[in-house]
């Protein structure tokens, strides 16, 4: 409860430091101070002592898997913030609303992470849509950004009118929003009605993590939107929606498998052919990622098809290891002014450093052992074979993890093996430093993975 | 405990090397850390104290994963291989120059870590840990030092790699889910009890990945571009050592894991093999360019190798594990000497050479012994292994021996046709300037002309080091 309340209140803070404050890179400031306190107040909610410590009869649930989840959240955060601050900063006149606005998604990921109840679920996820649509229009004068930001939310009110027809079915079929009772209910009578629902909050989660075949918007809006934000929303936002999708299915529908895993495999195998075989085919870096995006949601949605401890396990590592990484190769990216395959060529002669860590979270991204991109995908191929997926969908799923190898890889050959100049770009050496403790973190969870799950069981 | 010291000395030294300024202090850095890795196996082997050959330690407990070691004969020959081969490398190419060799060295050094974990690994985890590992400094070294076409070829070479492996580890978590403890150790993962159908699409899993690290006809594709652009000294590491990692890998977990599958397969693998054989041989013999006749030749020897594990007899089995060690050293040989020839000329092809004996004779008298143990001559020590291999085909079926038989013929062909126009016959402007190699060069041919000769007279201690793996294998069976 800490962290839903510190970061609402936290977004009220920086609009109205805005006002006050006439320093416009104060609010880097304010915001890495903003997501401390949030790390602060998530580490009170895990050893349970919390400034409202109600469940709200019944509308939250305090387990140890989402505020473990929220915590890698949070530190996604701070290194986003940390890294690209600046780079928020510079796309506008509004540098603290933007901040503000973050902070209210946090907000809406805290819910989503712990809803025990269909409505808190809702509100969750609208809290962390609205402010999208803001920030994707955030770079006023970029038309590709207007468009983007109109696409994006016509489609997002579309599929959230999807979801609130089916959680008003599962409401039908069990008589209450609260995600056990649908559990209880599902045997007895009116099971059209509850299948009907699943079916349909699939679709409009599906849409939210872009999943095929619900992902059109994805690369519109991840390419029109300034590339900073494209980081986070391709990161925590869908990360965040993930547990939520987890929490849900785990815990509201584990009775009924035989109703919708089939479904969730067509739409993983769907989800991971076209993320993959279109990345390959992109020249912009940035698109790129926005297909691989797509594919990595592909992975994650094992864990979802599997919801046992594996999986919990699984997305938490897929989280960690796919933030840390997407957010180092964005931080890089959009301090960039070529952002085709050739603009990387010959960085490796000009930032070292740099290229490394770069490389490490290309193969992390590729699920190269001794990074903790393997474990992730690992722990998630690991819990689908134990749930009983169908074992064509698991080597389907690493036959596409070798294509995702050509696209990453070739980020590689550019700046290792490729003669050019490299692009001059402005780091201080703090942002340097940040990068390598990235680089380390994604390396230590790629010999340890149980650094970060053993927390799951730990008390 | 040494075991794990085999594997920590390349990967410290590995790690070190990348920061060392100059070329000079790479290349010393190197060797030393080489030999001080040859030191430990010899010492392994000659302290005989059986603690010394396997390590464990926890790893990852909850997968049922730990960090375990374990060298068992034919592991002991390939790690020796492996601590043999390196420092050879380091002193034949020591003349060569590379851009930034501190990363080159560093990353020749991360291969090697790599390559001893392969080979000593006793978790499947772990296994694949390596088996991913020991590909990803290759993968930079060719594609940053390699030929003209590097970038694609190499990248081809990686794909197909990865994907043989990931179909493998797919293999291994179904398998880790089998096993009634939960755990990737060998002995759990051996203790499965699998249908013969079960086996029958797991064993296609496991072989795909090593059928294509060989490679096997028709996974092939890869390996000639790749020696051809690779490196020399890359190329001496590719195809001495990292093959046998696909030959190893069948010995250690395919054919213990699915004895049945194995033994219901042996049919198509050894045709295919025996097909392989004659393929490679037939296009080696129509090369001009010296690497890509030694790259087919090597596919031939592969084919061989491979064919007689899948006989599971005990006599091909034995010869197989002989010419692991033998097929090393002597490729090695013939790509020191390929080496030697580009260094001083600038090519390497077999039309613009010629006359070479005229003025290099000690290169040309230690090139035609590699050669002559290249075609199995008797006396030298691919004979050995080479006649135990058809001995125990002919037991399996004699077709396939008939068959696989003529490569010999052809190897002859294309080995004795390349003496003769490289190093015979007249002299052209470019071999006339020719001069003969330094002694450090020669002293490492010398090294594998040694190898050549011993193990030809006397194969007995690496019979004796083979002989527990036949064993078990052939336990499997009875």
């Amino acid at each position: 409860m800490n962290l839903i309340l510190i970061s609402a209140l936290w977004g009220v803070v920086m609009m109205f430091s805005g006002l006050f404050i006439k320093s416009r890179t104060a609010a880097k400031t304010v915001a890495v101070a903003g997501a401390v306190a949030l790390l602060i107040g998530n580490i009170f909610d895990l050893s349970g002592k919390m400034i409202i410590s109600s469940d709200f009869k019944g509308m939250l649930q305090y387990e140890r898997f989402g505020l473990i989840f929220l915590t890698v959240l949070v530190i996604a955060l701070l290194v986003y913030l940390l890294l690209s601050g600046d780079e928020v900063m510079a796309v506008g006149k509004h540098p603290y609303e933007y901040f503000a606005l973050i902070f209210f998604i946090m907000s809406g990921a805290g819910l989503v992470a712990l809803f025990n109840n269909l409505l808190i679920l809702f509100i969750g996820i609208e809290i962390i849509s609205i402010p999208l649509y803001i920030l994707t229009a955030s770079d006023k004068r970029n038309l590709k950004g207007n468009e983007a930001a109109l696409k994006y939310f016509l489609m997002g009110s579309f599929s959230t009118g999807i979801m609130l027809l089916g959680i008003a079915f599962l409401y039908g079929g069990s008589g209450s929003f609260r995600v056990e009772n649908i559990a209880v209910a599902a045997n007895e009578s009116y099971m059209i009605f509850t299948v009907i629902g699943i079916v349909m909050i699939m679709i409009a989660l599906a849409f939210k993590v872009s999943a095929a075949p619900f992902h059109f918007w994805t690369p519109d809006v991840y390419d029109g939107a300034p590339t900073v934000f494209t980081s986070f929303m391709a990161t925590i936002v869908k990360v965040a929606v993930f547990i939520g999708f987890l929490n849900l299915f785990a815990n509201g529908f584990a009775g009924m498998t035989g109703k919708w895993q089939l479904t969730i495999s067509i739409i993983i195998a769907l989800t991971l052919f076209i993320g993959n075989i279109t990345a390959v085919y992109q020249q912009s870096v940035k698109r790129m990622l926005a297909y691989s995006s797509i594919a990595q949601a592909g992975f994650m949605m094992f864990s979802v098809f599997a919801i046992n401890d594996l999986a919990k396990q699984g997305l938490l590592l897929y989280a960690a290891a796919y933030s840390l990484a997407t957010i180092g190769i964005f931080a890089i990216l959009s301090k960039m002014k070529d952002y085709t395959f050739d603009g990387f060529n010959g960085f490796a002669k000009k930032q070292p450093v740099l290229a490394f860590v770069l490389a490490v979270c290309f193969f992390s991204l590729a699920g190269i052992p001794a990074t903790a991109g393997f474990f992730a995908k690992y722990y998630v191929l690991a819990a689908a074979v134990k749930a009983g997926a169908y074992l064509w969908l698991i080597i389907f799923a690493v036959l596409m993890a070798a294509v995702s190898v050509y696209y990453y890889f070739r980020v590689i050959q550019a700046m290792y093996f490729k003669d050019g100049e490299g692009q001059e770009i402005a780091v201080t050496p703090a942002f340097k430093a940040i990068m390598v403790v990235v680089a380390v973190l994604i390396i230590a969870l790629g010999l340890l993975p149980n650094l970060l799950t053993n927390f799951l069981t730990l008390y | 405990m040494t075991a794990l010291l085999l594997i920590l000395i390349p990967l410290i030294g590995g790690l070190a090397a990348f920061f060392l300024k100059e070329e000079k202090q790479a290349k010393s850095w190197s060797l030393i850390v080489s030999l001080a890795a040859l030191a430990v196996m010899v010492y392994t082997l000659l302290s005989g104290n059986p603690a010394n050959k396997v390590y464990s330690a926890e790893w990852l407990l909850q997968l049922g994963s730990s960090f375990s070691l374990l060298m068992d004969g034919m592991s002991a020959v390939l790690c020796l291989l492996t601590v043999i081969a390196y420092p050879i490398i380091f002193i034949t190419t020591w003349s060569s120059k590379y851009t930034s060799s501190n990363s080159f060295y560093g990353l020749m050094l991360l291969t090697m870590a790599g390559l001893l974990g392969v080979f000593l690994a006793a978790d499947g985890l772990l296994f694949y840990f390596f088996w991913e590992l020991a590909l990803i400094p290759v993968y930079f070294l060719c594609s940053k030092w390699g030929g003209e076409k590097r970038i694609a070829v190499t990248f081809k070479f990686f794909i197909y790699t990865f994907v043989g492996s990931l179909l493998m580890l797919v293999g291994f978590i179904w398998l880790y889910f089998q096993t009634p403890d939960a755990s990737f150790s060998m002995q759990s993962l051996y203790a499965v009890k699998l249908s013969t159908a079960q086996q029958a699409w797991l064993f296609w899993l496991f072989f795909i990945a090593f059928a294509i690290k060989m490679p096997v006809f028709p996974f092939h594709t890869w390996q000639p571009d790749t020696y051809e652009q690779s490196p020399t000294a890359v190329t001496m590491v590719l195809s001495a050592l990292m093959v046998k990692m696909g030959l190893f890998a069948v010995v250690r977990w395919l054919i213990p894991l699915f004895p049945a599958g194995s033994f219901e397969f042996s049919n198509i693998v050894i045709g295919l093999s025996v097909a392989g054989m004659i393929y490679a041989s037939i296009l080696a013999m129509q090369q001009d360019d010296l690497k890509r006749l030694i790259a087919y030749s090597s596919i031939a020897h592969i084919g061989l190798m491979s064919a007689s594990l899948f006989t599971l007899n005990e006599s091909a089995l034995q010869g197989a594990m002989i010419q692991f060690f033998s097929h090393g050293v002597n490729v090695l040989g013939m790509w020191v000497v390929v080496e030697l020839i580009e260094r001083q000329f600038g090519t390497r092809k077999i039309s613009e050479l010629g006359g070479l004996a005229q003025k290099a004779q000690g290169l040309s008298i230690l090139l035609v012994i590699v050669a002559l143990a290249n075609v199995a001559l008797p006396l030298t020590n691919a004979f050995v292994g080479e006649f135990l291999m058809f001995n125990g085909l002919f037991k399996f079926n004699v077709w396939f021996a008939a068959i696989g038989g003529l490569s010999i013929i052809l190897s002859a062909v294309y080995t004795l046709r390349m003496i003769q126009k490289v190093f015979y016959g007249n002299t052209n402007e470019l071999t006339a300037k020719a001069v003969d190699i330094s002694w450090f060069e020669k002293a490492g041919l010398i090294v594998i002309v040694a190898f050549i000769f011993v193990l030809g007279v006397f194969p007995k201690p690496v019979f004796a080091l083979v002989n527990d793996t036949v064993t078990t294998i052939l336990g499997i069976f009875k």
